[in-house]
């Protein structure tokens, strides 16, 4: 019983030791609060970043580390606070055309870098900024489509003088139309059947009515779900951009919610209004001449009167994609791809309407604000929302449309404006904030700070306490402590998780219970050399009682860290990420670390006494 | 052995402190089903503000501001000194979810510009909060849920790795956990939020930790012993791991107390959760677990040792 680990073993612990102290090390490096500038469709050149500098010196703001490279440069700020100002100094100095977006530039070396050896996000909690939870109407997304499937049907009766006596939207789910005959409600069925592969057909009768009852079924529903929170994600994602926030989060949340969080955003408000813009988008027949006033809408297009049918001919979500592109010729265009029930429709009703003008309408809803002079003459600002329709296409259709189809005669300016605005109004549904929570710099550099020191402070208790209690097996499983701290962080850093004030308590939590593991392979031992064993028969022995216990109280504690993660929202997954991570380093460092290093103290040789403490 | 050199009959106080135990059960239920839990903000809705003064401002104030400024449910709490102050805003019901979300986005501005007013000190805002009541209500039900699941869970595998009676005796003991432990919240009104909830989890983690460190003793003990009855074996494994139990309690006490001292404000119904869950927990080890093992009878055959001998079965 020479309790000698074999090289291997011993290898294993000292590479494991070099890759977490490597792989923990980015943390120490924190990032610059930075400026990125780009342009629109240049290059950032060194003059633009010399007018930069000379402006930032004129406003007495300290930078560093101005650098360009390629398409974008970047200019570092020593706090927050410059960054800020820096940032409106820019914009005020280069004007049009160009973008600044705030962000965290790395300072780790090279060689880190080039390893993939990233840090740990910081959560909300510890650097300040914006956490929204937004949920997606799924209601307004199911009545629009039905709508739009209503509009359809009633072409398709007119088309093929089906004659009904009414064709309504009951509930966001039901289409009901009612027949004077059997004849005309089968004829209708058999259509919607050939026509809409979606929809469900119920026949119903009430007095000499004959109903025809049409609705999605629950895989369908679901489907449509998952499309538009993927419609609004991607939207969201896209306004987000504009924010310019370095490291946004956007995820779903459940079936039907979406989070937002923008690290370090201070103007909430301004977020706020930007995410919550609502824009839908609709394709509309111009009006006959002569139509009643009440079937169409007057709109300005580019200085004249057009009146729009209020027939809605497609919706915006059938688009599926939009782009501008050049043609043949190389003049600009925007091409717009429908999914196939989409093209369908288009089809049969541009085909029947060749030489008319086709409209687009985007709806946006949208705040604006107002001065109004307050009781002591200062002025205070009032805001209200409003929707706002404009028209934003009125072209001839010159054939009958397929699934994609292109709107030509426009600038290259015209085009791209005209794609992002189909682009974001072909937004599914409109959502809403469920949550919201906001979190000041200042109160986030708190945290950091009271949480750092609890780790310090627990850390060093419990430090203190082993060694008093064991003495040199107490100096070994402090070393496997702290060895266990740098592995969690390491882990944490490698799949880069985002490090939250519970997530600190965590790491503290852990601390505290990572040495339960050494603490029973030490009392073992007591119990050994009490028993009467050999010094060395006692820590294999000791080692050896231990394990299955340990491994049975720390699997037990893992399964209600996974319960805890996946019911656990923001905050609290943080806290169940850093349990689980730390309960499995843990049980390494405690039965294998602590080994390796008892046995360095004693292995392998004639040992009388041990370094345990009492235990006579 | 034991860190103070001699054995503790444990179980001769099993019936005083398992009344002791129904008895705060059955305060805890009643606390819970009167005085109910001060939910926080996670769980109830609403909007939350933290407004720090650069100089000390009286509550009192705080509060008749936002009143004139047509905030008449407002309530006002000093939150760590007497320069911060929080805002609870609760849901108004007859406000739509639409008007809700554009109310919000000016929410802050408005206090903030309805609290300057009539103070020199220089006001910001630390922290906004707002969970809308759909929000509140899942995250209760799934808060609930998630107990119930690893309650389960744990029995799963207590059951597996051990033996159903044990598997019994441990989730009997962590429903004692959870139940008092919300009693003491309810009874002293200390405020249920997320964090809160996480430390619940966590103090099913560390009494079950404890727990199956017991069990594991005795299982090995009702194998190994020639000798002894269930109630002196039982004895003699508490005994045995009472020193580890009481170093790792203050182990983890130990830093839980730091987090009390350094981690300010928002962590304290977290750390005080968890010293009434390591307290609980630790003597829930003994006095449910191990009490429920003998009371359920549990026998030599029962961990299906493979027996040499045939050792005279002895009832307690």
């Amino acid at each position: 019983m020479l309790n000698k680990f074999p090289l291997w073993k011993n290898l294993l612990v000292v590479f494991v030791v070099i890759l977490a102290a490597i792989y923990s090390a980015p943390n120490l490096y924190p990032d610059d609060p930075a400026v990125q500038i780009s342009h629109e469709d240049q290059d950032i050149s060194e003059f633009d970043i010399g007018m930069i500098t000379d402006a930032l010196r004129a406003e007495g703001i300290e930078y560093f580390g101005d650098t360009v490279d390629g398409r974008t440069g970047l200019v570092r700020f020593n706090n927050l606070e410059d960054q800020l100002r820096g940032k409106a100094v820019i914009e005020q100095t280069l004007g049009g055309g160009y973008f600044t977006a705030l962000n965290l530039a790395p300072t780790t070396p090279g060689w880190l870098q080039a390893i993939n050896a990233g840090k740990m996000s910081l959560g909300l909690d510890l650097q300040g900024g914006v956490h929204f939870l937004m949920e997606v109407d799924m209601d307004a997304a199911l009545e629009r489509r039905m709508e739009n499937n209503v509009s359809t049907i009633r072409q398709l009766l007119r088309s093929e003088r089906i004659r009904s006596r009414s064709l309504s939207l009951d509930n966001p789910n039901l289409i009901v139309a009612r027949f004077q005959d059997e004849e005309s409600r089968s004829q209708a069925r058999s259509l919607v059947r050939e026509n809409f592969a979606d929809l469900q057909t119920i026949n119903r009768e009430q007095g000499d009515t004959y109903i025809l009852e049409m609705s999605l079924s629950d895989a369908d529903i679901l489907q449509l779900q998952r499309d538009t929170i993927a419609a609004n994600k991607t939207t969201i994602l896209n306004r987000v951009d504009s924010l310019g926030v370095s490291e946004p989060v956007v995820q779903q949340q459940g079936s039907n919610r979406i989070v937002v969080e923008l690290p370090g955003v201070q103007d909430t408000a301004q977020a706020k209004r930007i995410l919550q813009r609502i824009a839908t988008l609709q394709f509309h027949l111009e009006a006959a001449p002569g139509a009643p006033s009440t079937s169409y809408t007057t709109y300005e297009y580019q200085g004249q009167l057009v009146d729009v049918s209020n027939d809605v001919i497609l919706q915006g979500d059938r688009v599926s994609n939009v782009r501008s592109a050049l043609d043949q010729q190389g003049l600009p265009q925007v091409v717009i791809n429908l999914d196939a029930q989409g093209g369908e429709q288009f089809s049969r009703v541009t085909r029947d309407n060749i030489g008319t003008l086709m409209d687009i309408v985007l709806s946006e809803t949208k705040t604006r604000s107002e001065f109004i002079p307050g009781e002591n003459g200062e002025m205070i600002e009032q805001q209200e929302t409003y929707e706002e329709k404009r028209l934003i296409s009125h072209a001839v259709i010159r054939a009958a449309l397929g699934r994609e189809f292109v709107i030509t005669g426009l600038s290259t300016t015209e085009a791209n404006e005209l794609s992002l605005l189909i682009r974001s109004g072909a937004l599914a549904a409109p959502m809403y904030f469920v949550e919201e929570r906001t979190l000041g710099p200042s109160l986030g550099a708190e945290n950091i700070r009271q949480g750092t020191q609890a780790v310090y402070l627990g850390f060093g208790l419990v430090l203190i306490f082993m060694v008093f209690y064991y003495r040199l097996f107490g100096l070994a499983a402090n070393l496997a402590l702290a060895v266990n701290v740098l592995l969690l962080i390491a882990i944490m850093s490698i799949i880069s998780a985002t490090l939250t004030l519970p997530g600190i308590f965590g790491i503290v939590l852990i601390v505290g219970m990572a040495v339960d593991a050494n603490v029973l392979i030490f009392t073992r031992i007591r119990e050994e050399l009490a028993a009467g064993l050999s010094p060395q028969g006692a820590i294999a022995q000791g080692f050896n009682h231990a394990f299955s216990t340990i491994v049975d109280a720390n699997v037990t504690t893992l399964l209600v860290g996974v319960v805890l993660f996946s019911i656990g929202t923001g905050p609290v997954k943080g806290f169940a990420v850093t349990l689980m991570i730390g309960i499995a380093t843990s049980m390494f460092t405690s039965i294998i670390v602590t080994r390796a290093i008892v046995n360095l103290m004693y292995g392998g040789r004639k040992v009388t006494e041990l370094s345990i403490g009492k235990y006579a | 052995m034991s860190i103070f050199g001699r054995q503790f009959d444990f179980m001769s106080l099993a019936k005083p402190f398992g009344i002791a135990s129904i008895v705060f059960i059955v305060i805890s239920v009643g606390s819970l089903v009167i005085n109910s839990l001060e939910f926080g903000l996670d769980f109830t809705a609403g909007t939350l503000v933290e407004v720090g003064y650069s100089e000390p401002v009286a509550v009192s104030e705080v509060s008749e501001q936002l009143r004139n400024a047509g905030y008449a449910d407002a309530q006002v709490v000093a939150f760590g000194s007497d320069q911060d102050v929080l805002i609870r805003l609760p849901v108004d019901d007859t406000v739509s979810q639409e008007e809700m979300a554009n109310n919000l986005v000016t929410l802050g501005d408005d206090i903030l510009a309805s609290l300057s007013q009539g103070t020199n000190a220089e006001l910001s805002i630390n922290r906004l909060e707002f969970v809308g009541p759909r929000v509140g209500e899942e995250l209760a039900e799934s808060g609930g849920m998630g107990l119930l699941v690893a309650l389960g869970i744990v029995m799963i595998y207590v059951a597996i790795r051990f033996q159903s009676k044990f598997a019994l005796a441990a989730v009997a003991a962590l429903f004692h956990d959870v139940i008092l432990t919300l009693g003491i919240f309810s009874l002293f009104g200390l405020q249920f939020d997320l964090t809160v909830l996480a430390a619940l989890l966590a103090i099913i983690g560390y009494s079950i930790n404890d727990t199956i460190v017991v069990f594991d003793r005795i299982r090995e003990n009702f194998r190994v012993m020639r000798k002894g009855t269930p109630y002196e074996l039982i004895n003699l494994s508490l005994n045995q791991t009472l020193s580890r139990t009481i170093i790792t309690a203050m182990t983890t006490q130990l830093v839980v107390c730091a987090m009390l001292v350094m981690g300010g404000e928002s962590i304290k119904g977290f750390a005080i959760a968890l010293t009434l869950g390591i307290v609980i927990g630790t003597y829930s080890s003994v006095y449910i677990a191990s009490s429920l093992l003998l009371y359920l009878k549990v026998t030599k055959e029962d961990l299906m040792v493979p027996v040499k001998e045939n050792v005279e079965e002895s009832m307690p």
